[in-house]
């Protein structure tokens, strides 16, 4: 990807907006803010680093690309842990001219021709969109994606509103047979929408920024676990969110434990296991550190069971609810602390864990389709899901084979969409089917309905229900009455339609092996 | 460490999930992994086998000449192919020796028709006879088939009783009289007609047809009518739209609409119209997107599930990782950017052929981009296609070639590796589209290597 364009373009000065000089291969796609609020550093690797890099001497890039170029053959292996990442504990001052060039699109366009080049309409994310299958205003991701995309081109026209609808699950990503980056092109199109169309006054926009930055009020509820518990529960208090600001008033709001995940981690004293061979850096998410952090203390306890050092990065929101809204410019600010943290345990040999099936689809796949901050693809090669983790690396099922609960347990388990996505809908059943007195069984592969932040807004909880009706049927055919999920907005979704209890694999799993 | 099982099998269509459960059924510990959601969904749901022998020969000897200097001369002409055919099996001697189904033989395709029988249940019908049905599919041609949906049961070209085709404007591509105009052409046996009627403009124009079938589904409420009763409603005042010779007018015994009624209570949906119309309701399989498709891949992929068979759907294989002494030690398997090997006694390659991105090509050659194994090609890229549209076009038997066990063999004819094996439309020789043999060579195939796989893993 070096090189290439360049030079040209540097002679030539700034291409026409939306016509792309080189494909996609070679020109990765990224967001950058059109205010100019890019940071500094990363502003001089993008625009200052490109002119450089092509005549630098090889020696002097071999921090390029995070590093990944300098590592050689053995990036792909499991041994590169340690050798591939940069900005670890003796690195920490990297040379912005030392960086990969990547071109950057004026107004922040992303360069998707080859993907609209390769979509030939088989309609097959059409018929795989949860959203179309109820709502016949909804015009379908072939609409929303490459169709849009194109009309863009030839002349400027606005995003159409719709794109609002679109819930962001991604399926349609899984569904194309051609390898349309689909969800990409949805998350631009959003992206533009909400930057060049949104009222910023507007209720909806008021109400998406706070259902976004999730993180932000419930790290100030957590600080006031039981007020703020008690608060949601007054009565009219929900009625009177519908009626300001469009939060569906149907809707529980989730408990905040009194204790946070980190809160718990720091009382503990940290890790009880250091080992520099087995090194994972947890990413907990927004959920699991305010509202459930028994998922988090499972993923720890099960992974020392194993014999690894977890560690727990500094870390904001994954951006998994601002993709959803459009709101590219707080996805990025996240992702710039998160990059920089996971950046600095992946150098110490750590690979990154989620345990929701969101943070790490977006870890992995959305932020080096989105943003060029330095060390992003590390990261995203770094990132796995809890459970996947563990199958790919230990023993799994020899250690689970064997194992017996006295009680007979069933559950209805939900593969949620962003699971889906990164090949994991199985996963769950799959590793728990050998364990003597426990049914999981998979409720099918319709879609929860919720979406994250979807299902929260008023006007799109009837077909936030409507999609989930039929999980819920399925859920209640199932044997148990117990649910399970990867998911934390689809166990809310689980809980709201059925009532029944939802628990995490991990947390069987801890049980299932202490 | 390696993520390992007795069989890996590659693909997600129905010669992997054919393949896949064959193993299973040998007592092999399988896994399936697929790349994207399974083309099943972009498929009819006609299962086919032999419809017809398409000649291998020109009428006349080819035109000679370098490549280029031919456009000058007389373009080659081809006899139309032999059928449509009322036997498959009796018809396959006369394929070129090389075909899948010369290959692996005539009992593999029997045996991997019955094991879809098995594994679709009440859901398929044709099982009850070695001919082939004629089923009107999307666009108004009869298909020879073997097997076919229960939906489209009604349907059957043989079947005489008047019919009528039913459209929507909002359809495009759906035209109900250019479709019964079709029919007509091709000389069924049956007097047809075709409406074009209001109901789906009640919906926005670009609806997709999921959405109808949801509606119909449950049953919603469209414009203050339950959408069942509302469809039937709209078809009623065209029952008696047939005319026959003589001029009289027939009540239609039989209605046929487009595939999208109901997905999961399609049956429901089907027996509450006919009940309303007076008249045996059928639906028309259509290309994609494709409900019959959908229903089909729900199907097997449950029997997957049922046969205890792991799948994996998100993630490619991208090569090979590691191999000793002729045999595939490990694949590479691409998560999100960092390759994961996945290990395997045995593995069987069914990832479709050049549509189904199981071959690759450019303008150097042709090329199966996972194990690398060979292509059959022709050096000349001149010699790869012929004038004639229609005619024996030799790019559309490209493929890997396999023994009569399945496994994959080298451009020498040994096999490729002891433990590689290929199915379905990734294996060369057969001109499925012209001759109608897509699923069944995919079977057929399927049963092979799938069984093949289980023994060379399990010994």
């Amino acid at each position: 990807m070096t090189g290439t364009g360049g030079g040209d373009r540097d002679g030539t000065g700034t291409p026409a907006p939306g016509v792309p000089e080189a494909g996609r291969d070679e020109q990765p796609s990224i967001f950058v803010p059109d205010d100019g609020t890019m940071p500094e550093s990363t502003a001089s690797a993008d625009r200052g680093g490109r002119r450089v890099a092509g005549h630098a001497p090889a020696a002097d890039r071999a921090a390029t690309d995070g590093g990944v170029e300098s590592a050689g053959s053995g990036t792909q292996s499991e041994g590169s842990a340690t050798t591939s990442a940069t900005g670890g504990s003796d690195s920490a001052e990297l040379d912005p001219d030392a960086y990969d060039p990547v071109d950057v699109f004026p107004g922040g366009d992303l360069d998707l021709r080859e993907g609209a080049d390769s979509c030939y309409k088989c309609t097959s994310c059409d018929t795989s969109c949860p959203v179309a299958e109820v709502d016949e205003e909804f015009p379908g991701p072939k609409f929303q994606g490459p169709e849009q995309w194109r009309l863009k081109r030839k002349d400027d026209h606005d995003i159409d509103e719709s794109i609002t609808s679109c819930s962001n699950c991604m399926r349609c990503d899984d569904a194309c047979p051609s390898s349309v980056p689909l969800s990409q092109m949805h998350n631009e199109a959003r992206g533009q929408y909400v930057d060049e169309q949104m009222e910023t006054l507007s209720r909806e926009y008021v109400r998406n920024r706070i259902l976004s930055n999730y993180r932000f009020f419930a790290s100030i509820a957590s600080k006031v676990p039981r007020l703020a518990n008690a608060a949601t529960k007054i009565p009219g208090a929900m009625t009177l969110g519908e009626k300001v600001l469009g939060i569906a008033g149907d809707r529980e709001f989730p408990e905040f434990a009194t204790q946070t995940f980190r809160e718990w981690w720091t009382d503990r004293g940290g890790a009880r296991i250091e080992n520099s061979d087995k090194r994972v850096a947890y990413f907990h998410g927004c959920y699991s550190n305010y509202n459930t952090p028994e998922v988090g203390k499972a993923m720890v306890r099960v992974y020392e069971h194993f014999g690894y050092e977890v560690m727990v990065p500094p870390q904001k929101c994954s951006g998994t609810p601002m993709f959803a809204n459009g709101m590219l410019t707080d996805a990025r600010r996240h992702a710039e602390t998160n990059v920089q943290n996971l950046i600095e345990a992946i150098g110490e040999g750590a690979d990154v864990i989620a345990s929701c099936t969101s943070c790490s689809l977006s870890l992995r796949q959305e932020y080096p389709e989105l943003f060029d901050i330095h060390g992003i693809e590390d990261v995203s090669e770094h990132t796995f899901e809890a459970l996947e983790y563990l199958r790919i690396h230990e023993d799994l099922e020899g250690e689970l084979s064997g194992t017996e609960f006295a009680d007979e347990r069933a559950f209805a388990y939900h593969a949620p969409c962003h699971a889906r996505n990164q090949g994991l809908s199985r996963q769950a059943v799959e590793t728990f089917r050998d364990v003597d007195g426990v049914t999981m069984e998979d409720v099918g592969d319709s879609c929860s309905g919720i979406s994250g932040t979807y299902g929260w807004k008023a006007e799109k909880y009837e077909t936030s229900m409507e999609i989930g009706a039929e999980m819920f049927e399925h859920m209640e055919d199932a044997e148990g009455d117990v649910g399970m999920t990867e998911c934390p907005t689809c166990a809310m979704q689980m809980e709201h339609g059925t009532g029944y209890e939802v628990e995490h694999p991990l947390q069987l799993l801890e049980e299932t092996i202490a | 460490m390696a993520i390992d099982s007795d069989v890996l099998v590659v693909g997600g269509g129905l010669a992997a999930i054919t393949s896949a459960i064959a193993a299973a059924r040998e007592g092999a510990d399988v896994r399936l992994l697929s790349h994207k959601a399974s083309t099943l969904r972009q498929a009819s749901g006609l299962i086919d086998a032999l419809g017809y022998v398409p000649a291998t020969e020109p009428a006349k000897p080819p035109r000679e000449g370098p490549p280029t200097a031919g456009r000058e001369l007389d373009r080659d002409e081809w006899p139309d192919p032999e059928g449509p055919l009322p036997d498959p099996y009796e018809a396959i001697d006369r394929l070129p020796v090389d075909h899948p189904y010369r290959v692996v033989g005539t009992d593999a395709l029997r045996e991997g028709l019955g094991l879809f029988d098995e594994l679709t249940g009440d859901a398929y019908r044709g099982g009850h006879t070695d001919r082939n049905a004629l089923v009107p599919s999307f666009g108004g041609s009869v298909k020879p088939t073997a097997r076919y949906p229960a939906a489209a049961e009604a349907g059957l070209a043989s079947d005489p009783r008047p019919t009528l085709i039913v459209g929507f404007r909002s359809l495009t591509e759906y035209d109900a009289r250019a479709f019964a105009g079709r029919l007509e052409a091709a000389g069924v046996p049956f007097d047809v007609a075709g409406a074009e009627v209001e109901f789906a403009e009640a919906f926005r124009t670009d609806t997709k047809i999921t959405r109808f079938a949801k509606a119909l589904d449950h049953d919603e409420v469209i414009d203050g009518t339950p959408a069942r009763k509302a469809l039937a409603k709209a078809v009623g005042p065209h029952l008696h739209d047939v005319v026959d010779e003589k001029g009289g007018v027939d009540r239609v015994e039989r209605v046929g609409f487009p595939a999208f009624l109901g997905d999961g209570a399609g049956d429901e949906v089907r027996a509450e119209l006919a009940d309303r119309l007076g008249a045996d309701v059928f639906e028309i399989p259509m290309g994609p997107p494709s409900l019959p498709g959908l229903r089909l891949e729900d199907r097997l992929y449950d029997a997957l599930d049922a046969e205890g068979v792991r799948f994996e759907t998100g993630n490619p294989v991208v090569g090979i990782d590691a191999k000793s002494d002729g045999r595939i030690a490990t694949v590479a398997v691409d998560r999100k950017g960092r390759e994961v090997p996945y290990g395997a006694d045995a593995f069987v390659l069914a990832t479709g052929g050049l549509v189904g991105k199981g071959l690759d090509s450019d303008r150097e050659g042709v090329s199966e981009p996972v194990f690398g194994l060979h292509v059959e090609q022709p050096a000349d890229r001149y010699d790869w296609f012929v004038d004639d549209a229609f005619g024996d076009q030799p790019y559309a038997r490209f493929g890997v070639r396999i023994g009569e066990d399945g496994r994959a063999l080298d451009a020498d004819g040994e096999a490729a590796y002891r433990n590689v094996f290929a199915a379905g439309g990734v294996v060369g020789g057969a001109d499925a589209a012209r001759e109608k043999s897509a699923s069944g060579v995919s079977l057929a195939t399927g049963i092979v290597a799938g069984r093949q796989a289980a023994t060379e893993a399990t010994q």
